[in-house]
């Protein structure tokens, strides 16, 4: 039950970072607390075998999916079930395709000119790739945070929360778009931070505020899906506790999938972890394994993933 | 045999180790020629600005009797720096929504291929001379505009004051209007130049927070690329205006003037530049005449530097909000 315990896997501890672990471990603890209340099947007891798909709506299935940049596949072959109401994290060395990946999720690779995939990705019944589906409309249910916190720097912090629902409906009442400025920047941990200065420019705010504020801008539009990319990569520590703490909230109503290249974070907050690698330059990436984070950290099934988490990779 | 294994002399302290004067001499040479060609321009600007005042001045001192009409400089004047700007601003008017659309087909909507040969071609437009525009103007496009554009005008919006018709349209097209139409072809090439490379600098990181909430590709225009680009083709604009309010060639040899202040861009009576004024008097004129042309040059003078001015602080403001 106490899924903290496995931060005392001793790989897993980084001596520069010592110091913050034991605030993660009562975030964690706290947040385990509060699942219980919500009757989260995933979070319920550690009886519950993660792996085995729930049958909840924003489930991702994800069949035998290829991914090409023209002549250059990036990826291969990757299955993978991806519940709700849980942090799915995606690990790997750089360059083994977990990116190109989560990317292919919202079909957002396709802005690379060239690129297509075989394989099929169910949400709710609904192939992404399926004939006739508009990547404009698979966005909009499907949000993503990126790498480094990106608020449109001429748009005040109220209007980067109200970016996207501005473009799905035009005309928003005063009353309407200041509730849902509130309630996403809440739902993103920032309204206290920044609720006297709402019609600053977003880029006046520290890096992991304007992460926070990115989420803020992703979730106002009431998405089924989280994509995170490397969302902590730019942010200083006490900045990415914010985040992940705030991610374990998300987790409660969203499908989240995270790629990190910080396995610690991934031990810390993902429920299921999936390993991807590259045999070398210009092949493509594939899932090596994925399974319960507690049991890829302690005793993974494959020796390419021990050797990468113990750090004896490359 | 004893080896000796300690060197064999110290060396002699190398003077060049640190103190060396390496490369020095052809840094002392660059910086002093690129100071020189620095000092050059603001020695031609001001040898410029000295000539307009010192030449302009007797305008306001010396007899008035040497000139035909004896009005004040300001009477004088007034007409031609409202047809000046007038002229322009319509110019860009014009001019910027096209090079805006351009820029952004080019930079965004273009295949790659077609984009290179479509740039190619409009910096090509900036290459005709002014000459050649003003003869095409007055040969090509004003017959056509007088036989079918402004009749039309005339017809459907006479009402507004620009198009009245109270006066006759003109039936030789020698306008306002083909003038800054001409001028705005002119200065379309820099404006989207300009646009283009802002355009294509937007952070890929923008683009794509606008599609991942779901932004069509017009969208991701709308909410990233615009915003982002938006000091800079202001002061693209801005060079524009500044090309347009100097053109002399293409207005003397299109615009058929009048004096006067005229709001109606199709008729007969037009209010002349400043520019094209000073190219059609200055072989007629003599003694303080002369000295009021010049004038007027100090007057076109100061426009454009107050436009160039405006365009420097525009771009320096908006660039500094918006980082990568």
């Amino acid at each position: 039950m106490n899924r903290s315990a496995r931060l005392i896997t001793p790989h897993l501890i980084n001596p520069h970072q010592s110091t913050q672990t034991p605030t993660i471990q009562n975030g964690e603890a706290h947040m385990t607390d509060s699942l219980r209340d919500t009757a989260t099947p995933t979070a319920q007891s550690a009886a519950v075998d993660l792996n085995a798909p729930v049958d909840l709506p924003n489930r991702i299935d994800v069949t035998d999916l290829n991914i090409f940049y023209g002549d250059f596949q990036a990826v291969e072959g990757v299955s993978m079930t991806i519940n709700p109401r849980s942090i799915t994290a995606l690990i790997g060395p750089s360059g083994c395709g977990k990116s190109t990946f989560l990317r292919s999720l919202n079909r957002m690779h396709e802005v690379i000119h060239g690129a297509y995939v075989q394989g099929s990705v169910v949400i709710n019944g609904h192939d992404l790739y399926g004939p006739g589906v508009d990547p404009v409309a698979v966005r909009r249910k499907i949000g993503m945070v990126f790498q480094r916190p990106n608020p449109f720097p001429t748009m005040s912090i109220a209007d980067n929360v109200l970016a996207g629902k501005r473009l799905n409906s035009r005309r928003m009442s005063k009353p309407d778009a200041a509730e849902l400025v509130e309630k996403s920047l809440r739902g993103a941990n920032l309204w206290n931070e920044v609720k006297d200065r709402l019609d600053k420019p977003g880029s006046s705010l520290s890096g992991g505020q304007q992460q926070r504020l990115c989420i803020a801008r992703a979730i106002a539009v009431s998405p089924d899906v989280l994509l995170m990319d490397e969302p902590c990569s730019a942010l200083d520590p006490i900045s990415t506790l914010a985040i992940e703490e705030l991610m374990l909230d998300l987790k409660r109503s969203y499908n989240i999938v995270i790629v990190t290249h910080n396995m610690q974070q991934a031990a810390r907050v993902s429920d299921r972890t999936g390993f991807f690698n590259i045999k070398g330059t210009g092949k493509p990436g594939k899932l090596i394994e994925m399974d319960a984070t507690e049991k890829i950290f302690s005793n993974p099934g494959e020796q390419e993933t021990q050797d990468y988490i113990t750090g004896r990779f490359g | 045999m004893i080896t000796d294994t300690a060197p064999q002399s110290s060396p002699a302290p190398d003077d060049d180790f640190l103190g060396g004067d390496t490369g020095k001499l052809g840094d002392r040479v660059f910086h002093g020629l690129s100071l020189g060609a620095a000092a050059l321009i603001l020695a031609t600007l001001a040898a410029v600005a000295t000539f307009l005042f010192k030449e302009g001045l007797p305008t306001f001192t010396g007899d008035k009797s040497e000139l035909d009409n004896t009005e004040s400089f300001v009477s004088y004047v007034g007409p031609l720096v409202f047809g000046t700007i007038y002229i322009s601003a319509l110019a860009l008017l014009i001019a910027t929504p096209i090079a805006i659309a351009v820029a952004l087909y080019i930079s965004h909507y273009s295949p790659k291929k077609l984009s290179h040969t479509l740039g190619y071609f409009i910096d090509i437009l900036a290459a005709i001379p002014s000459v050649v525009y003003g003869i095409w103007g007055i040969g090509v496009l004003a017959p056509i505009l007088s036989r079918s554009l402004y009749p039309w005008l005339d017809d459907h919006a006479g009402f507004l004051p620009f198009f009245g018709s109270d006066v006759n349209v003109s039936t030789s097209g020698r306008t306002m209007l083909t003038v800054a139409i001409v001028l705005a072809v002119m200065i379309l090439p820099i404006i989207t130049a300009i646009s283009r490379e802002v355009f294509l600098q937007t952070p890929r990181l923008h683009e794509e927070a606008s599609l991942a909430l779901g932004a069509t590709r017009w969208e991701v225009i709308r909410q990233a690329v615009l915003p982002y680009g938006r000091s800079g083709v202001i002061s693209g604009a801005m060079l524009g205006l500044g090309r347009a309010l100097g053109e002399t060639m293409a207005v003397a040899i299109i615009l058929s003037p009048a004096d006067g202040y005229f709001w109606n861009v199709i008729t007969n009576s037009n209010s002349n530049t400043i520019a094209a004024n000073i190219a059609l008097q200055f072989p007629e004129s003599s003694g303080l005449e002369v000295n009021r042309l010049i004038a007027t040059g100090l007057v076109l003078f100061i426009i454009t530097f107050g436009v160039n001015a405006i365009a420097r602080k525009i771009a320096n403001a908006g660039f500094s909000g918006a980082d990568g």
